[in-house]
């Protein structure tokens, strides 16, 4: 039985390991400097690339996180200070209820709100779909981070005359630092990856545009096109835009991982 | 004499310090609490949403938005029973395959592993949820469909026999609800895994050594002390990833087949609630269609509520008797 268990350890990492193999074997070869800096082309001629897809995609990132972080930390902040208030407690619920939203459920609200009653897809539309998804993890990680600062310090510097907001914000914050850019780091890796909330926000863009007000293209929405696209080569340019995006991913996951490293030991998910 | 000014100066500066330091206080509070506030009114504002444009459709089709199957556009029929049965029936095969996997895992990090061994696999195991969905559903199509429809397909069918049970038969088209069954395991399988990892270490260490003491042997003790012990946590962790399941996207729409049929096998094509809405939303011709894509939205959002509500209460039971 306890071989088994060795078993399933081997399962569970197998996909893993097979799909980032994949993506090496599959994707790689479609990459190349001009993968980054040029347009996609049409159907038939050689080459080209996803730079309106990978600027789309930092731009929409951009975007989720002037939203989603400062909410999320303040909310944060507010559960680690105010801790049994009825407020805090309900927003605890909903914000675990939020993360388990489905993210095609927010694309559809993003929908309804941002762009029924304007009348056109936009970035903007996109980006805080994506920012309503970040709020909830940022608030949770942040919270937790904050927890884990002892009470003494904080009281240390309420007793050298600290207000308590220069408390919170320039000793207990400062603090747990590393932990909260770990979470951050964490919910932006989740995010970047997203397709269905930008399904009918974004909408994704042919062509080169950096308008926020306007249509755009991001690498996720792109790798579903082109996968599901009839076209061998484009197949090709799906996965190299999947190896570009899970590099992406990877990067910053591994981040912040060493980001709590240094500090607190054990890194925190 | 002349202290005398210089104290009631002094005074006031004090005073004046409080107050401002009392006003930045206030403002910090009213700031963060405001911040705070967003995350209910966000839950509010999307529910609301979401009824209001679901409500033509759900006065106008009723119940017959569940219990019908008959999905016409044009005629102006919307029955998502096929979307709905889609989405329980992945999500359970989901399940089957990636809880024992999950707990095996789970028991293996927290009981057998070596020391060094535990970081970079516990790593790995949480790396497949930060996989994007996209991901998935690429590799599901260009390699795990190719080897379902040469290989296991036909082996669970006409190698095992399994072709005379209704769940096997059909032709081998590749994209099934097996398909999408086994992409959502994989998905779910490190929520589940890390729930559970984190209840089994939560297990007391007297729970095991009572057990060893009374001559129980490793695999014994956790199968009758510690399991027991982190069962609803590591139910809620199941619910947690049955959450994730039903409400997936992208893998499923790109290796599901998206054919709104009920059918037994599971080989068979299907559809699920959120591939409809994908696959249909930004071209909804009418109002009508609009709204009840809206409001199959809506009946999502309201089955991931109740499941994701499920899971936080039971991994908060487990986690309130660990601090008691």
């Amino acid at each position: 039985m306890i071989g088994l268990t060795y078993l399933c350890a081997v399962l569970a990492t197998l996909p893993l390991l097979l799909i980032l193999w994949h993506l090496i074997v599959k994707g790689a070869s479609s990459i190349s400097l001009a993968f980054f800096t040029h347009m996609p082309r049409p159907v038939g001629e050689p080459g080209g690339g996803m730079a309106n897809a990978i600027v789309g995609t930092l731009i929409l990132i951009g975007i989720a996180s002037a939203i989603g972080l400062p909410i999320g930390i303040g909310a944060g902040l507010y559960l680690a200070e105010k801790k049994s208030t009825p407020l805090a407690h309900s927003v605890r619920f909903l914000a675990d209820v939020l993360n388990g939203l489905p993210s095609i459920v927010m694309g559809i609200f993003a929908w309804q709100v941002l762009v029924r009653p304007i009348g056109h897809f936009s970035a903007l539309a996109g980006g805080v779909a994506l920012g309503a998804m970040m709020i909830p993890l940022v608030t949770r990680t942040t919270e937790e981070m904050l927890l884990v600062v002892p009470t003494s310090l904080r009281e240390a510097a309420l007793a050298l005359g600290y207000p308590k907001w220069r408390t919170s914000i320039s000793v207990v914050l400062r603090t747990a630092l590393a932990g909260i850019v770990t979470g951050a780091l964490v919910a932006v890796a989740r995010i970047a990856g997203e397709t269905a909330p930008l399904l009918f926000t974004a909408l994704g863009n042919q062509f080169w545009s950096t308008s926020i007000r306007e249509p755009i293209a991001a690498l996720p929405l792109q790798i579903f096109t082109y996968a599901t696209n009839a076209y061998e080569e484009l197949h090709q340019l799906a996965w190299a835009g999947a190896l570009v995006l899970i590099s992406i991913v990877l990067v910053i996951s591994l981040a912040a991982r060493f980001a709590t490293r240094s500090r607190f030991g054990a890194p925190v998910d | 004499m002349t202290s005398l000014p210089v104290e009631w100066l002094e005074k006031d500066r004090r005073k004046l310090r409080v107050d401002a330091s009392a006003f930045s206080d206030k403002a910090y509070e009213i700031v963060t609490a405001a911040c705070a506030l967003v995350v209910p009114t966000l839950v509010v504002a999307i529910a609301v949403a979401i009824f209001v444009a679901a409500w033509p459709a759900f006065s106008k089709l009723g119940f017959s938005i569940i219990t019908s199957s008959d999905w016409d556009v044009a005629a102006g029929h919307f029955g998502a029973a096929p979307a709905l049965f889609g989405t329980l029936v992945s999500s359970a095969v989901a399940l089957i395959i990636a809880t024992p996997l999950a707990i095996g895992i789970a028991v293996f990090l927290s009981e057998f592993s070596p020391l060094w061994l535990r970081q970079p696999i516990g790593f790995l195991v949480d790396l497949l949820a930060a996989v994007p969905s996209v991901v998935y559903g690429l590799w599901g199509i260009f390699v795990l469909i190719p080897i379902l429809r040469q290989h296991v397909m036909p082996f669970l069918r006409d190698t095992l026999h399994l072709g005379a049970t209704p769940l096997f038969t059909g032709p081998a088209y590749g994209p099934s609800m097996l398909a999408a069954g086994i992409i959502l395991a994989i998905m779910a399988l490190p929520y589940i895994s890390s729930v559970s990892r984190e209840v089994l270490m939560a297990v007391p260490r007297s729970q095991r050594e009572a057990a060893l003491a009374l001559g129980a042997t490793r695999w014994e003790m956790i199968r009758d002390a510690v399991i027991p012990y982190a069962k609803s946590g590591i139910i809620g962790g199941i619910m947690l990833g049955l959450g994730r399941a039903l409400g997936e996207t992208m893998a499923v729409t790109m290796v599901i087949g998206n054919r709104a049929e009920i059918s037994a096998s599971l080989f068979a094509p299907g559809y699920t609630m959120a591939s409809l809405i994908a696959n249909q939303f930004s071209e909804a011709t009418n109002d009508l269609h609009l709204s009840a894509l809206m409001a199959v939205g809506a009946i999502l959002f309201v089955i991931t509520l109740i499941v994701n509500a499920i899971a936080r209460w039971l991994v908060w039971t487990v986690s309130r008797n660990r601090a008691a």
